[in-house]
């Protein structure tokens, strides 16, 4: 395997962009039937190597090289004829058409001017089973799950012939569950004589399935190696470029007077069904971080919204600070000092074409310092961004700039910094370092630590465990719109945990409880 | 870095220069395939706006509506909303001025004010009818806005023939002297062209479009609502509100071009078959004006000039006007069709190396 040619060679690729080299000179094999992992931090270069492959972007230096020739790859239509498929982190799949249609889309089998859907069908069911992926072709993109769309997008590019497989931040949409499962495919498609290459952060994932990993740093090779010989916080500090631990221990936590008291809340479910958060009763404390523990989709959005206010309640009530707030607009709720970090911080974060500064103001409680008779007071709003981008080090390259050209994790920095400045009474984080890197994931945990500090109560919803576990003083545990119980951290096991959030209830507490 | 070259390097600047040349380029090859000569005609069109006061004034007055209009629809376009009412709110606004010129008898300080704003308020409240329906019954301001076009000439002919026009006129008499806002030594220093306040105000409202949208909290508000709904939401803001409030600005911008049709230009109004179509003309002006206060007056400037131009490439040149309509329309096709702009003049671009510049466009979408 050694000796053999490298499916893909990159030579000294550098890619230039305005005030920044986005690629260093960056050179990288892929062998054949291995898993090759590119990690790197947010905005280390990676997407930008990957989309060069693939014939998005064109490298200012450097050559590629395909089973040993060079090859000038001019558009994705170039890449996928020399067998190079990428399955991209937002999938790109028309909603209302069957899985079978998905794939062929573009180059249909035809039956005189027909489509020959038996053939599409028969060709998409072959290639499923051979791969292990269990995809039915015949049913529509909109009614499967995030993870079997993402098997569709796999099959579009195996469809197409692909021998070499990017993998752009795959797991980042997936829940445990999922993310197991993928794993198993990429190891399937592997033995099959398929080279992957894998883009994430996640040094675990990396662990568990890679045969090799290239680190990049701020554009450059920081090295290539192999998974086997190597460690997790080896590879953290290569990529981080220094020391990083998200083991730290917390300090005890000093919970004072109840801040949020929610008490047989329940929202109503599409379509006057079923209610998707059933009577959720639970209650917060000064100084503490509560976690919920759940699957995604049990009701955890349902209940962020009515907290927030962008979702009737149906019943039960909200007090915040003994004040019941169930009935309040969301500006009175942001007066009354409740923060917010989104899930989604692109759609209900930010407003991604506004200046940094701009973004920094947005919603704010302080109405009459940023607006002064109804003009914007330039002034105050710029040396509050400039205060903010200190404090919480979100690297732009001016408070002028557009949102939408930071990177995601300093996306999300500037959220934190925003809310976190309102010195809000409760902060609600929805899976606050979702694709972020570890670096900025533990920017984000102390952070979330320091607002437990200052007596601030947090609301945790994250689906990843390990983090609930980190940070949480608390775990409600939700299912299906109902809370299963009450498990503390530091004495629960993740089995415990995953079989109430499996539905199983808790010993002595209902839902009704 | 150069302040302007980066300006100018915007594709959003660049674009609609190249599509203004491509436009009469496209124009003139008809003319040429037609048998005309278009540099004659072209010739022509310039000395016909340019040539005397008289016509440098009518050139003015041909671009004070589609300046409205345009205002009209850029705002509401900065705040998310597509409002191709523009037209209604014109006729409502124009409506409004000629019953309070023609049936409310005052003394010419309050007479003329009163008329503007009540024909300002009109269009406000037609274009607010608009963001009602938006805001509170979901229904799409497209639809609503192109059913409420016709609903307002009809409107307007029923109010004219029923109440203000003499019977067997399609016109109505002139409105009293104390509601004109035209300008008399203005028009006669302009060798009588129809100068009024029109072109002044609107001017004005270019400012207050500016300062509105990026120097107040209500603008702020508005141009998150148009960015991103769902984060303006979040963040407490009204959206509903936001959807009425703007449709009232763009629909006040587009009633003050009808009131000083009536007040300022032709002091009567007519029983109309069809709309003169300023509001569509408006949505042109504001696609070539970026949505930008000061490139809708730029945009405005050139399709009056067109427009008025026209006419004495008719007689000079023997060159049908129609030719202009072709002109304005490749124009408005180059600007919405910018990626086939951006593929011919991008090779130029690579020749003189700015190649740096263009990765600054893409660089938002690099991880």
């Amino acid at each position: 395997m050694e000796q053999a040619v490298p499916v893909v060679e990159l030579r000294g690729i550098t890619k230039r962009f305005p005030g920044i080299v986005a690629n260093d000179a960056i050179s990288l094999e892929l062998r054949k039937g291995e898993i090759h992992a590119l990690l790197g931090e947010n905005g280390a270069g990676k997407s930008t190597l990957m989309s060069i492959l693939f014939g998005l972007y064109q490298p200012d230096e450097g050559e590629i090289l395909v089973d040993g020739k060079p090859q000038a790859i001019d558009g994705p239509g170039r890449a996928i004829e020399l067998g190079i498929g990428m399955v991209h982190q937002h999938f790109k799949l028309v909603q209302p058409f069957t899985v079978a249609e998905n794939i062929v889309l573009g180059i249909e089998p035809s039956k005189g001017l027909s489509i020959n859907y038996r053939q599409a069908n028969a060709k998409v069911k072959e290639l499923s089973e051979r791969y292990g992926l269990m995809v039915d072709p015949t049913v529509k993109v909109e009614n499967i799950t995030v993870g079997m769309q993402q098997r569709v997008e796999i099959l579009k590019t195996l469809y197409r012939g692909a021998e070499i497989l990017i993998f752009d931040e795959p797991t980042a949409v997936l829940t445990v569950q999922e993310i197991h499962e993928l794993m198993q495919i990429l190891r399937r498609l592997a033995s099959e004589g398929k080279s992957i290459i894998l883009i994430t952060h996640k040094l675990k994932e990396i662990m568990e399935v890679s045969d090799r990993v290239t680190i990049i740093r701020r554009g450059k090779v920081v090295g290539t190696v192999n998974t086997a010989e190597t460690s997790e916080s080896e590879l953290a500090e290569k990529m981080v470029g220094r020391r990083v631990s998200l083991d730290k221990p917390k300090e005890a936590a000093k919970p004072g007077e109840v801040v949020l008291e929610l008490s047989g809340v329940t929202v109503a479910g599409a379509d006057k069904g079923k209610p998707v958060v059933d009577g959720v009763s639970f209650n917060i404390r000064a100084g503490e971080i509560v976690g919920i523990a759940g699957v995604d989709g049990n009701g955890q959005h349902e209940l962020v919204e009515a907290l927030t206010g962008m979702r009737p309640v149906l019943g039960g009530s909200i007090r915040l600070n003994g004040r019941d707030i169930t009935q309040d607009s969301i500006k009175d709720r942001i007066k009354a000092g409740m923060s917010n970090i989104p899930e989604d911080r692109q759609k209900h974060g930010l407003v991604l074409d506004f200046s940094v500064s701009e973004n920094f103001i947005l919603g704010s409680p302080e109405q009459d310092r940023f607006f002064k008779g109804g003009f914007l007071n330039k002034s105050e709003i710029d040396r509050h961004a400039a205060k903010l981008i200190e404090a919480y080090d979100v690297r732009t390259p001016d408070i002028h700039n557009k949102t939408r050209s930071l990177s995601g994790g300093n996306q999300q920095k500037a959220i934190i910094a925003r809310e976190m400045e309102r010195d809000p009474q409760l902060l609600i984080a929805v899976q606050p370092t979702r694709g972020l890197d570890i670096g900025a994931i533990s920017f984000v945990h102390d952070r979330l630590l320091q607002a437990r500090a200052e007596g601030k109560a947090v609301l945790l919803i994250s689906y990843e465990l390990d983090e609930l576990h980190r940070l949480s003083d608390r775990i409600q545990v939700i299912f299906d719109g109902r809370i299963m119980g009450e498990v503390d951290p530091d004495k629960a096991e993740d089995d415990e945990i995953g079989l109430m959030m499996a539905g199983k209830m808790q010993a002595g507490k209902g839902a009704s409880a | 870095m150069n302040k302007a070259a980066e300006i100018f390097n915007k594709p959003s600047t660049y674009i609609p220069f190249i599509a203004i040349v491509l436009g009469l380029l496209c124009g003139g090859i008809v003319m040429w395939i037609g048998g005309y000569d278009p540099l004659e005609a072209y010739g022509a069109l310039w000395q016909t706006v340019f040539g005397t006061k008289y016509d440098f004034g009518e050139t003015i007055v041909a671009i004070t509506p589609i300046l409205f209009t345009g205002l009209a629809v850029g705002f509401a376009f900065r705040a998310g909303i597509f409002n191709i009412g523009a037209d209604g709110q014109y006729i409502i606004g124009m409506t409004a001025a000629t019953f309070i010129g023609l049936k409310v008898h005052l003394p010419a300080f309050i007479h003329a004010p009163l008329a503007l704003i009540v024909g300002m308020l009109c269009g406000a409240l037609w274009g607010a009818l608009v963001g009602w329906l938006k805001a509170y019954r979901g229904v799409n301001e497209v639809i609503s806005a192109i059913m409420l076009n016709w609903i307002a000439l009809y409107l307007s002919n029923y109010i004219l023939s029923d109440f203000l026009v003499k019977k067997g006129e399609q016109k109505t008499p002139n409105i009293d002297e104390s509601a004109s806002l035209s300008i008399g030594w203005l028009k006669d220093f302009m060798e009588g062209a129809r100068m009024d306040w029109g072109i002044w105000i609107g001017l004005l409202c270019v400012a207050i479009f500016y300062v509105l949208l990026w120097r107040t909290k209500q603008g702020y508000e508005l141009r998150a609502v148009g960015h991103n709904a769902d984060a303006a939401k979040a963040a407490g803001i009204n959206i509903k509100a936001s959807f009425i409030k703007t449709m009232m600005i763009s629909g006040a911008f587009a009633g003050l071009g009808g009131v000083f049709s009536v007040l300022g230009v032709f002091h009567y109004q007519v029983v109309q078959a069809a709309s003169a179509g300023y509001g569509f003309d408006g949505i042109a002006v504001a696609l070539l004006g970026g949505n930008h206060p000061v490139g809708i007056l730029l945009g405005a400037i050139l399709f009056g000039g067109l427009t008025y131009g026209s006419a004495g490439m008719n007689f000079e040149a023997d060159v049908p006007s129609e030719i202009v309509r072709i002109v304005i329309g490749s124009i408005i096709f180059f600007v919405a069709s910018h990626g086939l702009i951006r593929t011919v003049i991008q090779p130029l671009f690579k020749k003189r190396k700015s190649r740096e510049r263009k990765g600054a466009d893409m660089n938002g979408n690099v991880g």
